[in-house]
């Protein structure tokens, strides 16, 4: 479904090159959870960038259903089948949560609708509603909002970044549940960047990436045993100093 | 029932959201005159006699009424210089649908002036909607200088409701509010320019009476070579709270000018401005990217809901 090739992506940061990505390949097959994990600053959230189209790599190739999307705009990937959830998601002055919702389902929603995109992320869909996508809502209310817009519209492939950051408790294992039957309905595959545990172990294959290499990739019950043994090594040595 | 023209019905459209009728109290003014007036029982209307305007008499009895006032000017070359009152009696509620529009196809500038005092009594409540627009198709500029002043007696509430579309060449606004004790104002101011508009708003806040609060929102687009120059004053003098934020968004190679004052002149005052003038926000582009949106189609929602 989703195919990628010899990821590389060296971006200039005050004149000098640097080595953000180094030839990340993997597949995500469809109706499969993959999720990605690693030390802060190891590169995960530039391959969700990458894919989505908002940076561009300088060598590699990203292919959907085996057509090669790595030209395209962030508009096309979008219309092609994917969505995103971005870490820190923007305000917006004036736009109601509503009409926010309205614009991710391509239609005017009802409110309904609209109702069960919130209820599904742990909002009230009537104190929601009419209020403004600006820095009245919380930290972790936009969060929640930014997955109901993902919610909001059928994807091939949803990708997720740190869906869990600033969420309460009480909304987590509500948002874990709607990964969950998501993950159930196999309708889309999904690649959820995380660090919770208790994400990871919905995933299918799961995916480490440190400083901008897949340092493990396989099936869940492989590799989150290791990563639990390893959890007190963080990898680093006088020669890779540690990102985390 | 006075028939209208298709460029008036038109222009009313743009400048009367809820659609102007010739119904309950309005008065329509039309190149210069009053066109129609109504009366109500609670509100009446009447024309000055010394200069151009109307006197509007909104008795106490007043709950939940509208009051329509659209100024049209479909003539190019005139200069219509109005005086509207308003005296509204202590516990009136009422809302005031103002808005000019001026259609200008000739080669000569069309000017609107429109002097607007409100006089508003104790424990009152109005709500005022003002709504500029210019179009046709003319090289004579169309020009809008509204001045609204506001008397705001004890414990009464004023929202001022100001929206310039588009298409107005020229604006000088000014605005002056004095407010007695426990009066509560919200105003909100929003404006968008393009081509080589101007467009200047001075606004006078006194904050005199103790427990008075003013709360100033003013959104601005300036796009093209178009020139905004804010300037929003507010002058606590008793125990008060005011709040003001102007945000605009540049675009192209306009300019905008944001320069706020805020004068307290009592210990109690609390007075707080936010002004914040930018390009449209990379990342909320991105995410309507995501929607599968154009840059294009983007930047235009983001437009259309900040003005909102």
């Amino acid at each position: 479904m989703l195919e990628v090739r010899n990821l590389v992506f060296h971006p200039l940061e005050n004149g000098l090159e640097i080595s953000i990505i180094e030839n990340i390949s993997f597949t995500v097959e469809q109706g499969e959870m993959l999720v990605i994990t690693g030390p802060n600053g190891g590169g995960k959230s530039t391959v969700a960038r990458l894919l989505m189209g908002i940076e561009t790599p300088d060598s590699g190739e990203i292919l959907l259903d085996g057509v090669d999307i790595t030209g395209w705009s962030i508009a096309q990937r979008a219309n092609a089948g994917i969505g995103f959830a971005f870490q820190q998601p923007p305000r917006f002055k004036g736009m109601t949560v509503k009409r926010l919702l309205s614009i991710a389902a391509g239609c005017e929603l009802p409110e309904s609708r609209c109702c069960d995109y919130l209820s599904a992320v742990g909002l009230c869909a009537r104190e929601y509603l009419d209020r403004e996508v600006d820095n009245t809502l919380s930290g972790g209310e936009m969060k929640r909002l930014e997955i109901a817009t993902v919610l909001a519209r059928p994807h091939k492939l949803c990708i997720f970044d740190e869906p869990e950051a600033g969420i309460d408790l009480w909304s987590f294992s509500m948002l874990v549940d709607q990964f969950r039957r998501l993950h159930a309905e196999k309708k889309q595959s999904l690649i959820l960047i995380s660090h919770q545990e208790k994400i990871i172990q919905m995933a299918d294959r799961i995916m480490v990436i440190r400083d901008g290499r897949v340092a493990a990739l396989g099936p869940g019950d492989e590799v989150l045993p290791q990563l639990l043994g390893g959890e007190k090594d963080c990898g680093c040595t006088a020669n890779s100093p540690c990102r985390a | 029932m006075a028939n209208l023209d298709q460029i008036t019905e038109s222009v009313l459209t743009q400048i009367d959201g809820g659609g102007f009728r010739q119904e309950g109290a309005y008065n329509l003014r039309y190149n210069g005159y009053s066109l129609c007036h109504g009366n109500t029982e609670h509100i009446t209307i009447k024309r000055k006699e010394d200069r151009e305007g109307i006197d509007v008499y909104i008795s106490g009895q007043t709950k939940g009424e509208q009051v329509h006032i659209p100024v049209v000017v479909s003539a190019s070359g005139i200069t219509d210089e109005v005086y509207n009152d308003f005296y509204i009696e202590d516990g009136a509620q009422v809302t005031i649908v103002a808005g000019c529009g001026i259609h200008n196809s000739g080669c000569n500038d069309s000017r609107h002036d429109g002097i607007h005092s409100f006089h508003v009594g104790k424990d009152a409540n109005v709500r005022y909607e003002e709504k500029h627009y210019g179009e046709g198709e003319g090289t004579g500029a169309r020009i809008l200088n509204p001045v609204t002043r506001i008397y705001m007696d004890e414990r009464s509430v004023f929202t001022l409701d100001t929206v310039q579309i588009r298409g107005v060449d020229s604006t000088r606004r000014k605005t002056e509010v004095v407010m007695e004790g426990d009066s509560r104002l919200y105003v909100m101011e929003k404006l968008m320019t393009h081509d080589s508009q101007s467009a200047v708003s001075d606004m006078d806040i006194c904050l005199n009476g103790p427990g008075s609060s003013a709360r100033i929102i003013s959104r601005s687009v300036a796009r093209d070579n178009s020139h905004q120059v804010f300037h929003p004053k507010a002058i606590g003098n008793a125990l008060c709270h005011a709040h003001i934020q102007c945000d605009s968004i540049i675009m192209d190679h306009a300019r905008v000018c944001s320069i706020p004052e805020i004068d307290a002149r009592h210990v109690d005052a609390a007075i707080i401005h936010e002004a914040a003038i930018g390009r449209i926000n990379s990342e909320q582009l991105i995410k309507l990217n995501t929607f599968g949106l154009s840059e294009e189609a983007a930047e235009a929602i983001i437009i259309e809901n900040f003005l909102n």
